[in-house]
């Protein structure tokens, strides 16, 4: 299957800062990658990079095999949903699926109607009467009825209420499955995609922590605690993510795909939210450069 | 048709907790040998869950032979677990209490004898679906 994203030695400058740099990927299609980092780190300018919003100014980035807004073909092939939902205030929502025909060659009158009838919405109603909940639903509305191969959203649950959030990712994998799309989605908070994605890229201070299947994820990495010990006399198959000390005991976040088989060490399984936040606490420098530089253990008396 | 639920807290995977619940469904007669299950598109528009998690699922359901899946039209169950498994339940609970009765002997305080079930318990499931 090709890859929907790849990106080589990807950046972007503003100015002198570096909204994201050495970012480098290559996501298989038919998944639901979630995109998770605090704000800042570098999300949106990563899936502007990715829908042509923006040009690199480092490295290289393929979408669908092709260039991002290279041409018409291109454009068809992606949906975005840009942060906060956006729709225009002052048109109605039978506008806005009007908007969506005359937009994009490969529009679906027919399913935006059909989807627009099941959330009961009004189609002489204005988005500006509409909840955040409808807005959203209505943004995701026009994104699917374009169908994209790849659909793109920005943070689209961040500010929706509980209720409409379930709702809104009910109905994005109900699409997911009927248009057999690949999405990316991103968040601040792992615990909103937990349950949708099964890819997951960490972004933090404009680099790619950690980016992997979830199943993957999941099984190769293991919380250890035990009798105080220095980390770097660990095995070298096994790559701290995150280390804690008391004066007696150990606690480390380890990425290995071997066996645990030392009895010192109690293992216990992460949840997807413990992972992402041990990526997201102080990088250990094994975590993205791979090498052995080990941080030196402190000594606390 | 059965409708699926999850358990954020349970600590079990998603695609484990489906699998439970349609054993679970099996055994106690909620679900009848040619009864259909919920489509995957059905179970992600209700759960907002990974399609992927439902067709693991149903795979692993489908390799238990307690579901079958004809193309095009949907999963149907066919196997029973009610009867089967019943019958075994009275040794089973009766070795269960001669072990939770030589745990005690043992020393073992309640908290104890569940972290000791659950561990064993969790890692058996794991090598199980390795």
């Amino acid at each position: 299957m090709t890859a929907v994203i790849q990106a080589q030695g990807l950046g972007k400058r503003y100015g002198r800062r570096w909204a994201l740099s050495d970012c480098t990927l290559d996501i298989p299609a038919g998944r639901v990658v979630g995109l998770v980092g605090p704000n800042g780190a570098g999300k949106t300018t990563l899936l502007h990079l990715t829908v042509g919003l923006l040009a690199p100014t480092t490295g290289s980035i393929q979408v669908l095999g092709g260039r991002p807004a290279a041409n018409p073909a291109q454009l068809a092939k992606v949906g975005f949903v840009a942060q906060d939902s956006p729709t225009y205030t002052g048109l109605s929502v039978a506008d806005h699926l009007k908007l969506g025909a005359r937009l994009n060659p490969g529009w679906d009158a027919a399913l935006a109607r059909d989807r627009i009838g099941q959330l009961g919405l009004d189609p002489g109603r204005r988005a500006g009467q509409l909840s955040g909940g409808q807005r959203a639903q209505l943004a995701l509305t026009l994104g699917v009825a374009k169908q994209p191969e790849l659909l793109i959203l920005d943070e689209p649950v961040a500010a929706l209420d509980p209720l409409a959030r379930r709702e809104f990712l009910q109905g994005l994998m109900e699409a997911t499955v009927e248009h057999k799309l690949s999405v990316v989605l991103s968040s601040h908070l792992v615990s909103d995609l937990e349950r949708v994605c099964d890819y997951l890229i960490v972004l933090v201070e404009s680099r790619v922590r950690v980016a992997g299947e979830v199943e993957e994820l999941l099984a190769t990495h293991h919380r250890l605690s035990g009798p105080r010990r220095d980390p770097t006399l660990l095995p070298s198959d096994q790559q701290v993510v995150a280390a804690s000390h008391t004066d007696r005991q150990t606690t480390l976040i380890v990425r290995t795909d071997a066996p645990i088989h030392d009895p010192a060490w109690t293992v216990s399984q992460l949840s997807l939210e413990d992972l992402v936040l041990a990526y997201m606490g102080k990088p250990t420098h094994t975590a993205h450069t791979g090498r052995n530089h080990r941080p030196p253990l402190e000594v606390q008396r | 048709m059965i409708e699926f639920h999850l358990d954020t807290r349970s600590g079990l995977s998603p695609y484990l907790q489906l699998v439970r619940q349609v054993r679970q469904a099996l055994r106690l007669g909620l679900l009848r040998e040619g009864d259909q299950l919920p489509t995957v598109k059905e179970v992600v528009a209700q759960l907002a869950i990974n399609p992927n998690t439902v067709l693991k699922a149903y795979r692993e359901l489908e390799h238990e032979g307690l579901v079958a899946a004809r193309p095009g039209v949907g999963t149907f169950a066919t196997a029973t677990l009610a009867d089967a498994s019943l019958a075994a339940h009275g040794p089973l609970r009766q070795d269960l209490r001669r072990w939770l009765a030589k745990a005690r002997r043992a020393g073992l305080d309640e908290e104890s004898i569940e972290a000791l079930f659950m561990t064993t318990f969790r890692t058996a499931a794991e090598e199980d679906i390795a």
